[in-house]
């Protein structure tokens, strides 16, 4: 075998992995859009702010400093302290399910039963909100995000593979966060998927997703329903927010990765987690090989930003609700 | 009292048929229309005509093409900043290819062109709906911007990749570029924005507006009462990026002058128009004035009075611009989900009573 071929199917693991982190991201989309038929845009940001957060709160901020130094001419940058990791995790979970209730209580609750558009553009208006206020309270600096979770090249998988090839290659190259990330993706999905199987709360989601009246009629909450299922969507933007943040920064451009996870949605479909997970390999992979094979070669690169949008499109012209959503049935 | 209809006597089909049936609202329109053309070009300034007319005007335009689309044919769309690049760019080719070509020609040839675009990239409409193609749209978007930004032949090979406006005349008088008069670019984007809002108007009381109507609010029964889909949608597409264009090429040529593709027309400007649309009103083209209008004038006046007056530093005002217009859109969905087109509405009805409850 080439290490032409090698370094293909090295393209293909990464495009894998990175399409493990499109669906961390994707899933909030999807668990929101199930429960409360919102199609939430802020996803993007909010896994920002729950980074921005973690890191304020890690590295001892006073939130607002700017503010409070422009305001009352005062020069107050720091606490002093350093919180460890896993209580400043703790909080910052915490300030995700405080916000899960605020949207829920100021603006959720005062567009039941608007049209879907309407709530898009609120969820547009509340991600332009969150991104000034976390800039506001933490700024707007590029931050460095450190959890402990190790990153570089994994060693032992290039070791362990480097006898396929010949000359010229020494073994697959992987970064390790990238696969700690698979890892946490595959336990999230599962107890994702346990939760809403065999506990009450989860029946509950299950019946809201199902039918809202129905739901309603059997004494179901639906505020307390959709308070849950945007804390639970907070959580898994933490996740998201945790994993693009170490790799990239805590910075501005997190808060983009709702447009990488779009089309990983619609591909999937709306109302799937399966899709999510199964969409994003897809365009993981998709736009990794496309940009290998022929972007880079022919089309002078940088086809990634697009290439996944036409992918999803393609697909939808033959199945208009995705891999796995539900089949849509439209009666006059 | 102040706002009456009462008294006000049709004769025949064409009084009866004309755009402003209510005597008010015909004078308020003309006494606008003088305003606008008569009055304004003689007291316009740089300032005003770069921070705030030129862009009301042509984002008016731009938010008209979006309403067309969203607004009356129902199919939402969050490719529209693409759209306006290609209408930028397409006015760039025609500009250097053929130097001696009219600007009015320039930017109704970049709308065609657009529209061409629009339509191509409406086909999936067809099949897909709902949330499924506002995110497919999206791919025209990404996809024009990577294209203007990697094929050269687009920016003639300029090594920084922008585009500037070479200087154009129209009937004698500089239009772009740095010497052209704020009050001459004023009045040629007013008469396109006038034009076009007509056109709209009466396109909307059409046969093909009440087919775009028609498949907005139920598409399969349209069809059933036949309306043929293919058609309607296509040629909504078509409209709306006829629209979107020629504001595109427009905001390049005599607005911005200099043009960076993803800086100019990103995602962002996407937004921003479909803002305006919902915040003026679906389905008004009052509403998407006013929408532009509120989406211009706000942030100016806010930076004006956090940095001009309070005399913050300008990156918390930005923070704080973020903070106001996101939670000030979530405000204005939940107390008025219709728009200001609404709002006049209902201003409109009280002054009729004003001072009677009743």
């Amino acid at each position: 075998m080439s290490a032409g071929f090698y370094f293909g199917v090295e393209v293909f693991l990464n495009g894998l992995m990175s399409g493990v982190m499109y669906s961390l991201v994707a899933l909030g989309f999807v668990l929101i859009f199930k429960a409360s038929g919102v199609f939430n845009y802020a996803q993007g940001v909010m896994a920002l702010f729950a980074a921005l957060t973690l890191v304020g709160v890690q590295s001892g901020q006073v939130p607002f400093a700017h503010l409070i130094n422009a305001v009352f001419g005062t020069n107050v940058q720091h606490f002093g302290w350093e919180v460890p990791t896993f209580f400043a995790l703790l909080i910052a979970l915490a300030v995700m399910v405080l916000f899960a209730v605020l949207v829920e209580k100021f603006v959720l609750k005062h567009l039941v039963n608007q049209e879907p558009i309407i709530l898009f553009m609120a969820t547009i208006g509340l991600a332009y909100f969150m991104e000034g206020f976390g800039d506001l309270m933490w700024g707007a600096e590029i931050k460095k995000l450190d959890v402990g979770i190790p990153q570089g090249g994994n060693l032992w998988i290039e070791e362990s593979t480097a006898f396929l090839g010949g000359d010229g290659f020494y073994g697959f190259y992987l970064d390790t966060l990238d696969i700690y990330a698979t890892v946490i993706a595959a336990i999230l999905v599962t107890s994702l998927v346990l939760f809403s199987k065999y506990t009450k709360t989860g029946r509950a989601l299950r019946a809201v997703a199902d039918d809202h009246q129905a739901a309603l009629s059997v004494g179901i909450s639906l505020r307390a329903i959709w308070v849950i299922v945007w804390a639970i969507a907070g959580f898994v933007a933490l996740v998201a927010g945790i994993m693009w943040g170490s790799k990239s920064g805590v910075q501005f451009s997190l808060s983009l990765i709702a447009l990488k996870a779009l089309p990983v949605l619609i591909l999937g479909g709306f109302t799937s987690i399966p899709g999510a997970i199964v969409g994003g390999l897809i365009i993981g992979v998709g736009e990794k090989m496309f940009e290998f094979l022929i972007g880079a070669p022919f089309l002078g690169g940088a086809t990634e930003n697009w290439f996944a949008y036409m992918l999803a499109l393609m697909f939808l012209v033959f199945r208009p609700q995705g891999l796995f959503g539900e089949k849509i049935i439209e009666r006059v | 009292m102040f706002y009456r209809e009462a008294g006000d006597f049709t004769t025949n089909y064409a009084e009866d048929n004309q755009t402003f049936p209510i005597r008010l609202d015909r004078m308020g329109y003309y006494a606008t229309m003088i305003v606008a053309f008569c009055v304004v070009p003689f007291f316009i300034n740089d300032y005003w005509a770069s921070a705030v007319l030129l862009p009301f005007l042509i984002y008016a335009i731009a938010a008209i093409g979006l309403n067309i689309l969203v607004g009356y044919c129902g199919q939402v769309s969050l490719g529209s900043g693409g759209f306006m690049a290609v209408g930028a760019y397409a006015s760039y080719k025609l500009m250097t290819s053929f130097p001696d070509m009219s600007m009015i020609i320039v930017v109704l040839l970049s709308g065609l062109i657009t529209a061409m675009v629009g339509a191509a990239f409406g086909l999936p409409s067809l099949r897909i709906k709902g949330f499924y193609l506002a995110v497919a749209t999206l791919a025209s978007q990404f996809f024009l911007v990577w294209l203007f930004n990697k094929v050269a032949w687009f920016y003639n090979y300029s090594a920084s990749g922008q585009i500037n406006a070479p200087e154009r005349t129209v009937l004698g008088f500089v239009i772009t570029g740095p010497n052209a008069a704020p009050a001459v670019t004023y009045l040629f984007c007013l008469a396109f924005a006038v034009g076009l809002a007509w056109l709209a108007r009466n396109m909307t009381r059409s046969n093909t507006g009440r087919r775009w109507m028609a498949i907005r609010d139920m598409d399969i029964a349209a069809e059933i009462i036949g309306v043929n889909p293919l058609g309607a949608k296509l040629s909504a597409f078509a409209v709306s990026s006829f629209y979107i264009g020629v504001a595109g090429s427009l905001m390049f040529t005599v607005y911005l002058g200099a043009v960076e593709v993803g800086e100019a027309f990103g995602i962002t400007k996407s937004f921003l128009l479909l803002f305006m649309v919902i915040i003026g009103g679906l389905g008004s083209i009052f509403g998407s004035f006013a929408g532009a209008a509120f989406m211009v004038l706000f942030p100016v006046l806010l930076k004006n009075v956090l940095v001009g007056q309070l005399g913050w530093a300008t990156n918390i005002a930005a923070h704080f611009e973020f903070v106001i217009v996101g939670g000030l859109i979530v405000i204005f969905l939940i107390m008025e989900p219709h728009g200001l087109a609404a709002i006049w509405r209902v201003v409109k009805e009280k002054l009729r009573l004003w001072p009677f409850p009743h």
